[in-house]
């Protein structure tokens, strides 16, 4: 059994009979996405290609009482060369056996959209040309001529706005008439070479229709592969058809001869490869030339003076920063209210819970267990953590959605080169501000394998929504809370600017230190798009940070958090001799915090922190308290006097917010780290990393704080 | 008409791409954004960190840092 049939019978046995596959392709940034979830609603799953990082969303539509599959193929600019994303896509479109394959192309970038059309249409002919932003590009004056579009590439396109659902109505009967059949496609545009490059295409395009039976475009496409002799594509080519290429006999010999003619006329293996592109993007600006029509040559003003004020020397990154604690204010201020509300919610369950039990006589410390251990750990983890997401995700997709974060990798590229990494890396930093978890499925936007894995050790290096809380409290009680008043709260916030800086500065300094140890290696290039500033669409904003961050993250806390509640309770309860499992714990610790200024509780309530930084100060209230579940008290002067009363000075403050913020992630982010780096070794250096830095900083403070 | 690299740009000026060089990954990236000969190319905004530069071609615009963009070989108007 060859691949295809292989990959085929895949699908049908792992998804849905669908009547037809189609699949959805396109450049970065042209609305790809809102088309395959304004077809497929909530009628879709997402996953990861087969062994890769690469998302995959799969979904699914009915129309006219047929139900279509829609593979959302990963967005490139081009399908040559061999980045994962190209590969899969090329994959895909070759080998998957799609009835049709969408290529979404933005207005107002026809001309570079169209040269990816021009690649595709050399592969295959079911293809439909879906031209999106269509309203951005009648604001930018751009007139688009969709029907001379049409019959220069001989196939069938279909002007939409993406975010209008009904506009969508055109593309859903093009696509029902390509898939059964009925618009029949043939005789395409098919790019023209230099009369040479094609003859030698020619000699091998007739080996292969005849040795292999491979017939039209692809056998076409092949033979330009052969000539190119790229390796990587080829072998993809060789085990999804499984034939021999380069191994054939035939095949080498007249490659050997058709590259010596193009020696002959003066087109060397590398001018044969530049010939290719620039012929399609030379193509790709004739078709662009005309059918469009810019009436306002400076279309791109607008965006330029934002880009100016946005990245400009003076204001580029305090506007950013200030972006930044803008999101925060709102998401900690914000989420307080309806974390209330979920603990009270969650406390009035629990004492019914609690009469409950008294009323079916269970066991006094079973029912202890499984309330205050287990359901209070969990309605915990939920109450805290919830709401803070819920805010700061969608806020974060629509700053997203804007198109400001690539301006934010634009503006720290500098800083991060030096360190030898990427200025993405930046984004998936701001992400990690949210949840250091997402923040490590987001180091997926960074190319080079070597700064994404730098990218994911170093990710917790910058506190998330689960610590600012923290950081916060103890600053306002032992930083600001000598002065009172207004200066109070902006001594306290300066603070917590101060630890993010320290954090992003850390997260250089550490970069740096893995780029000339142990990920050894020079920063990889570094080509990023700008795209165009565009209208967020609040609604789709809501609906895909809450559930493709949200609900996922809070799933994999709530996983860990239940085990966990039941092993903290356990570890408070059990004593021997009147003393808990934890205090012998922290008794056991304590040398060593001493050493770090800390105290044995405060470590231990870290570690039992583990599945959600949250609990850390709960816990620990709870050891000073010498409670059995954890407490929740809103009023920080009172959390200051008990810290107080246990010995914390202004030593323990400061080395508690840099332990806070440096040291092991919590079992999520652990848990992410794994899926995403495969490897438990890579997952024990992500917790080594943050949790040394903490012990070292932690040990200078102290140290410093003796001498003097 | 002389050989010059589009660092050499100032913000805001034009310069015709005439070239890429360098090592294969990169180019085949540059040539796929559409820099190939006879491309007018311009440098518009600067990062704050003074490198990456952006620049305006072919109707989008594109951040490419110093090491990258010295392969990019012009000729100025």
């Amino acid at each position: 059994m060859n691949k295809i049939e292989k990959l085929s019978i895949k699908q049908k046995e792992t998804k849905r009979k669908s009547a037809y596959t189609i699949a959805l392709a396109g450049n970065p940034n042209v609305g790809k996405s809102t088309i395959f979830n304004n077809l497929t609603g909530m009628n879709q799953h997402t996953g990861n290609w087969t062994g890769k990082t690469v998302a995959n969303a799969t979904g699914y539509f009915e129309y006219r009482g047929e139900e279509y599959e829609i593979v959302d193929i990963p967005g490139t600019y081009s399908i040559m060369s061999h980045s994962e994303e190209e590969e899969i896509a090329r994959n895909y479109i070759c080998f998957g056996n799609p009835d049709s394959t969408i290529v979404v192309v933005d207005a107002t970038s026809l001309e570079r959209n169209l040269n990816l059309v021009l690649q595709i249409i050399e592969i295959t002919d079911n293809l439909i040309v879906c031209v999106n932003l269509l309203d951005e590009a009648k604001k930018k004056k751009i007139k688009i001529d969709l029907e001379a579009l049409s019959n220069i590439l001989k196939v069938p396109v279909v002007g939409v706005i993406a975010r209008k659902k009904k506009t969508l109505n055109n593309l859903l009967k093009v696509i029902r008439s390509v898939c059964n059949g009925k618009e029949k496609i043939y005789q395409t545009y098919q790019v023209q070479y230099d009369e040479n490059i094609e003859k030698a295409i020619y000699e091998i395009e007739k080996i292969i229709m005849e040795k292999y039976n491979i017939k039209g475009k692809l056998a076409r496409w092949i033979s330009i592969k052969v000539l190119d002799g790229e390796e990587g594509i080829l072998k993809e080519i060789e085990k999804n058809l499984n034939i021999q290429l380069m191994d054939n006999i035939h095949i080498k010999e007249s490659r050997k001869k058709a590259l010596e003619k193009l020696e002959k006329e003066d087109i060397t293996k590398e001018a044969f490869k530049e010939e290719i592109v620039s012929t399609i993007v030379k193509d790709a600006e004739k078709i662009g030339k005309t059918v469009c029509k810019f009436e306002n040559k400076d279309y791109a003003n607008r965006d330029r003076k934002i880009d100016k004020i946005l990245t400009s020397k003076k204001y580029g990154i305090p506007i950013m920063i200030l972006f930044l604690l803008l999101i925060f204010w709102i998401t900690i201020v914000g989420a307080n209210y309806p974390s209330q509300i979920l603990f009270r919610l969650f406390g009035n369950i629990q004492e019914k819970l609690i009469e409950f039990a008294t009323y079916i006589h269970s066991p006094e410390w079973l029912s202890n267990m499984l309330i205050l251990g287990v359901y209070q750990t969990l309605t915990w983890v939920i109450s805290v953590m919830l709401p803070p997401m819920a805010i700061f995700f969608p806020l974060f997709t629509i700053l997203e959605d804007l198109g400001y974060l690539p301006r934010i990798a634009f503006n720290m590229d500098g800083f991060f080169k030096k360190a030898c990494c990427s200025g993405k890396q930046m984004i998936t930093m701001c992400m990690g501000f949210g949840c250091n978890s997402c923040g490590v499925t987001g180091c997926r936007i960074v190319d080079s394998p070597r700064e994404r894995l730098i990218a994911i050790l170093t990710n917790n290096l910058v506190p998330c929504n689960g610590r600012f809380p923290f950081l916060i409290t103890i600053a306002t009680i032992f930083i600001a809370g000598t002065i009172g008043g207004i200066g109070a709260s902006i001594l306290s916030t300066l603070c917590v600017i101060l630890v993010i800086i320290l954090g992003i500065i850390m997260t250089l300094v550490i970069s740096k230190i893995l780029s000339k140890t142990i990920l050894k290696g020079m920063p990889s290039s570094f080509v990023l798009e700008l795209p165009p500033y565009r209208k967020p669409q609040f609604l789709k904003v809501l609906v895909r940070s809450i559930f493709d961050r949200t609900i996922f993250i809070l799933g994999r806390a709530i996983a860990v958090a239940a085990p966990a509640g039941l092993v903290i309770w356990l570890f408070a309860n059990i004593g021997v001799q009147r003393q808990s499992l934890l205090t012998i714990i922290a008794n056991f610790l304590e040398p060593f915090a001493k050493l770090m200024g800390l105290d044995g509780y405060i470590l231990t309530a870290f570690i039992f922190g583990i599945p959600a930084n949250e609990i850390v100060l709960p816990i620990i209230l709870m050891c000073y308290m010498q409670g059995t579940s954890l407490v929740n008290m809103e009023d920080t002067f009172a959390i200051g006097e008990i810290l107080r009363q246990n010995g914390w000075t202004i030593l323990t403050a400061i080395n508690v917010m840099l332990f806070t913020v440096f040291h092991f992630p919590c079992a999520t982010t652990l848990l992410t780290i794994k899926k995403e780096t495969g490897s438990w070794k890579w997952t024990a250096i992500g917790f080594l990393i943050p949790t040394v830095c903490g012990i070292v900083l932690c040990m200078l403070t102290t140290l410093v704080y003796h001498v003097f | 008409m002389k050989e010059k690299t589009v660092n050499e740009l100032a913000i805001g000026e034009i310069g015709i791409v005439n070239k890429i060089i360098g090592e294969e990954t990169i180019k085949r990236r540059l040539l796929d954004l559409g820099l190939i000969e006879g491309t007018n190319i311009k440098p518009v905004l600067i990062s704050p960190s003074g490198d990456p530069r952006a620049f305006e071609f072919r109707g989008s615009l594109i951040a490419i840092r110093k090491e990258d963009a010295e392969n990019i070989k012009i000729k100025v108007l």
